[in-house]
């Protein structure tokens, strides 16, 4: 019970809180958007956004460019192969620019120093990085004899998680599966009109409830009419849920048991990410692996200029593989992880 | 983090003091703690050695004070510079002299732009102002919709039609003009910085409406891209500021302070929650706090303030300093603090819990509060006023009215004797053995809020005092449990 000795505590420290904001009150809050008045202070800390670092710079024997870009140009001429620190400051920048993070970079550098870089400084990273990515990718489609394959999507508010699902129905359906939608969106408003947009798009059917329906309820509704129907996968939509908040873990939770009961079987749980998210990624990662046991990632808004380097630390450290990766807005904007491509591009000018 | 990074500064070797400065190699030593915490933090490189620049300009000759560590001092300058830097120059709202006042939100996909549209429409509307809203988001598919029904549930109309992004823009303008409505919000699509047809879009948006503001949303758990962002989006709409959005996230928000870095202007709103009311104007101060881990407690007393029966605390909290705090009183408090939301969540603002405390609050569920609940609702008025009448037989009554147990009710008087014997030496201000890194941080969180000007209850010593407790008297627990634990909280 020492949870409970934490809510007492809580309402110890809360009730002291209370009671010295209440004696230093001053009235209300004036309503205008004034700040209290400052001393001179810098308005722009960096007047241009530095670019990426290029790993050939680091090098001092570069050579010749070859066809397959900045790995093969960089090449080291020293026999030992150690890495200076000129260079490792350079992978430092370029790793820590791409969201890898603090710590998986220190730990990248380490192995670095390690083991050394005969081929190169970029290839060795390129290598290490590589080494990363070590999980099944393959996405799984078949359920057991006589239940309904189904595929549920997590993720935080505004990843994209509805306009994922409209992509993988379309490609589901251009495989040669029929697709059913289940708008357990029931939060978000206008989630569910969104989503049959998007059905409408892909040639998908779409199981929907009003607006503030229990989400369970409505997966299990889609399975059960997936099930009458003979439909061969079931991609469930979930609300955007911050990953920092058990109740709404729970909910999720719940939705994944109902999802998973007869006639249904999970057989992915999907994680989206935006590509643009810094380190709150990994918690995010950690989270929904605890509550909905995620079994892959979906890394989304990868055209823009984020790196989204982040899913290698989740990779190491949780064993999340990424199955695919969003490109763009069009219905065929997905396409499924590469690691080689996905390493190129994080290390790529 | 920053636990772990003011452990780190504190170890900074006290021998230094009796030179009176800095060491360059302390430093540096320091400022490379610093630059980790920031980096984890999400905010970009190029940002993050700007301002470790500014922060070693601020400490190279500065004497160090008697009353400051290095660390500390090392952190104090560190919170300052952040302040300074997050703050900036204001940004004053003022209304156009012939209405409308026009303001436009752009932003990446999923930065929470039409949130945003209706939540800035509510605080205009809370504001005496008469908003209007503009769908011009004709990309995603049902974004007008999402609009509209957000605009209903705030009562506020929302113009769109089936036109284009431009179209729709101008027309809702003067549909706002027709309507007399003195302050018009225009949603647009989001859009990635690079696409070169969408910028010019969102340009020719803001040619064809001249916005009086331009607002870029910014997620709050945004990486290292948030500059590349904001100076792309400065580039074409010159922006008047930032509204940053998902601080209810448990993400440090770094990328305020990248994006607040490269485009020179304020932020000026800050949202934290999926509701309308999740909204207000930005606090450099708690920002500050945020991004260096230290907590946000004047979050925590605003949310106390608007959410808590103010009488029902006081007459109890009054209670609970002169040492006759009761159950019933206990049971006042501990409605209170449900109305404010998730214990996780309070304890998330809270400075200096440690993770245990926290994964603690997150483990309490509704029912076990619950439980308490009913267990002190099948005492009689008598024994809840005064607990020590409850006997063995009384004890196994209460339990059966409850529907728990024996146990379970002896633990909760235990605890909440334990409480009270606290709250004494709280109320008579003796300050338990050990004050340690709580007491500290949360008085030089006063200290820096205070030389900023914002309005801050003080007292924070006595917080810290209260928190201190807290910790030592679970600390003890632990020893129980675990037999023999004697390490003190701060150093966990």
């Amino acid at each position: 019970m020492i949870a409970l000795f934490v809510v007492l505590a809580v309402v110890v420290v809360l009730a002291g809180t209370f009671v010295v904001a209440r004696r230093r009150r001053r009235g209300p809050r004036p309503a205008t958007l004034v700040a209290p008045p400052r001393a001179a202070m810098p308005e722009v800390l960096v007047s241009e956004a530095a670019p990426m670092p290029v790993l050939a710079d680091a090098s001092l024997e570069t050579r010749l460019a070859s066809s397959r870009g900045v790995f093969d140009r960089v090449r080291s001429l020293s026999g030992t192969g150690d890495v200076s620190a000129e260079q490792l400051d350079v992978v430092e920048e370029v790793l820590l620019r791409s969201d890898v993070g603090v710590a998986m970079t220190q730990s990248v550098l380490d192995e670095l120093r390690a083991n050394g870089a005969p081929q190169g400084v970029a290839a060795a990273l390129r290598a290490t990085l590589l080494d990363s990515f070590r999980g099944d990718r393959h996405a799984q489609t078949d359920a057991e004899e006589g239940r309904v394959a189904v595929w549920l999507f997590v993720g935080v508010n505004g990843v994209g998680k509805t306009t994922t699902i409209g992509k993988l129905a379309k490609r589901q359906h251009d495989e040669g599966r029929s697709v059913l939608l289940a708008a357990g969106d029931t939060f978000r408003a206008a989630a569910a009109d969104q989503l049959e947009q998007w059905a409408t798009r892909s040639g998908a059917e779409i199981v929907r409830a009003t607006e503030g329906a229990d989400p369970g309820s409505v997966v299990h509704d889609a399975i059960g009419r997936a099930k009458a129907r003979g439909v061969d996968l079931v991609l469930a939509d979930t609300a955007g849920r911050r990953a920092n908040s058990s109740n709404l873990l729970d909910e999720l939770a719940k939705v994944r048991r109902v999802a998973d009961r007869e006639p249904g079987e999970v057989v992915e749980t999907l994680l989206v990410l935006d590509a643009t998210t810094g380190q709150n990624a990994l918690s995010q990662a950690r989270e929904f692996l605890a509550a909905a046991r995620v079994t892959g990632i979906v890394l989304t808004k990868l055209d823009g200029t984020a790196r989204g380097g982040i899913v290698i630390a989740i990779e190491r450290d949780l064993a999340i593989p990424v199955k695919f990766v969003g490109v763009g807005e069009g219905v065929d904007d997905l396409i499924v992880f590469d690691p080689e491509a996905f390493v190129d591009s994080l290390l790529g000018p | 983090m920053f636990d772990a990074l003011s452990e780190r500064l504190e170890r900074l070797s006290s021998s230094l003091r009796s030179k009176g400065r800095l060491s360059d190699a302390d430093l540096e030593e320091a400022l490379g703690d610093v630059r980790s915490a920031l980096l984890e933090a999400d905010v970009e490189l190029g940002v993050v050695r700007a301002f470790l620049d500014a922060v070693r300009e601020r400490l190279s000759g500065e004497l160090l004070s008697h009353s400051l560590s290095p660390g500390q001092q090392v952190i104090k300058a560190v919170n300052e510079q952040l302040i300074e830097v997050l703050g900036g120059t204001p940004l004053k709202v003022t209304y156009a002299s012939r209405p409308p006042t026009v303001v436009l939100l752009a932003g990446l996909q999923g930065a929470g732009k039409t949130t945003t549209a209706a939540k800035l429409a509510h605080w205009f509307k809370q504001q005496g102002r008469q908003p209007y809203l503009i769908a011009a988001d004709l990309q995603r598919p049902a974004a007008v919709e999402q609009l509209r029904v957000l605009g209903a549930q705030i009562g506020v109309n929302v113009f769109s039609e089936a036109s284009s992004p431009v179209e729709v823009a101008t027309k809702g303008l003067a549909e706002a003009r027709r309507l007399g409505r003195d302050v018009v919000i225009i949603d647009t699509a989001g859009r990635l910085a690079i696409d070169q047809a969408l910028m010019d879009e969102v340009r020719d948006i803001s040619a064809a409406t001249s916005p009086h503001y331009t607002f870029l949303v910014i997620d709050a758990v945004t990486g290292q891209d948030a500059v590349h962002t904001a100076r792309s989006f400065h580039d074409v709409l010159e922006l008047s500021g930032l509204i940053v959005t998902k601080l209810d996230y448990d993400a440090r928000g770094g990328a305020v302070l990248s994006a607040r870095g490269v485009v020179g202007r304020p932020v000026v709103f800050a949202s934290s929650g999926e509701k309308m009311e999740d909204f207000d104007l930005f606090y450099p101060e708690r920002m500050a706090s945020r991004i260096l881990g230290m907590g946000d407690v004047l979050s925590l007393i605003e949310q106390a303030e608007r959410t808590m029966d103010a009488d029902v605390v006081a007459e109890s909290a009054g209670r609970m300093m002169s040492g006759t705090f009761t159950l019933d009183d206990f049971l006042a408090q501990l409605n209170q603090v449900r109305r404010m939301g998730s214990l996780g969540g309070i304890m998330k603002l809270m400075p200096g819990v440690t993770k245990e405390m926290r994964s603690a609050a997150n483990n309490v569920d509704d029912g076990e509060i619950a439980k308490v609940e009913a267990i002190v609702r099948s005492m009689t008025p008598r024994e809840r006023r005064d607990p020590s009448i409850i006997d063995g037989s009384r004890r196994t009554r209460i339990a059966r009215g409850s529907a728990t147990s024996v146990a379970a009710v002896n633990q909760l008087l235990k605890q909440f004797a334990e409480m009270r014997k606290m709250m004494r030496q709280m109320g008579s201000g003796s300050t338990p053995q050990m004050p340690g890194g709580l007491g500290r941080m949360a008085s030089m969180a006063a200290r820096g809020a205070k030389g900023s000007g914002e309005e801050l209850p003080a007292g924070f010593e006595a917080l810290g005092a209260g928190m201190a407790s807290a910790a030592a008297s679970r600390g003890g627990k632990n020893k129980k449990k675990k037999g023999g634990r004697v390490t003190p909280p701060k150093q966990r």
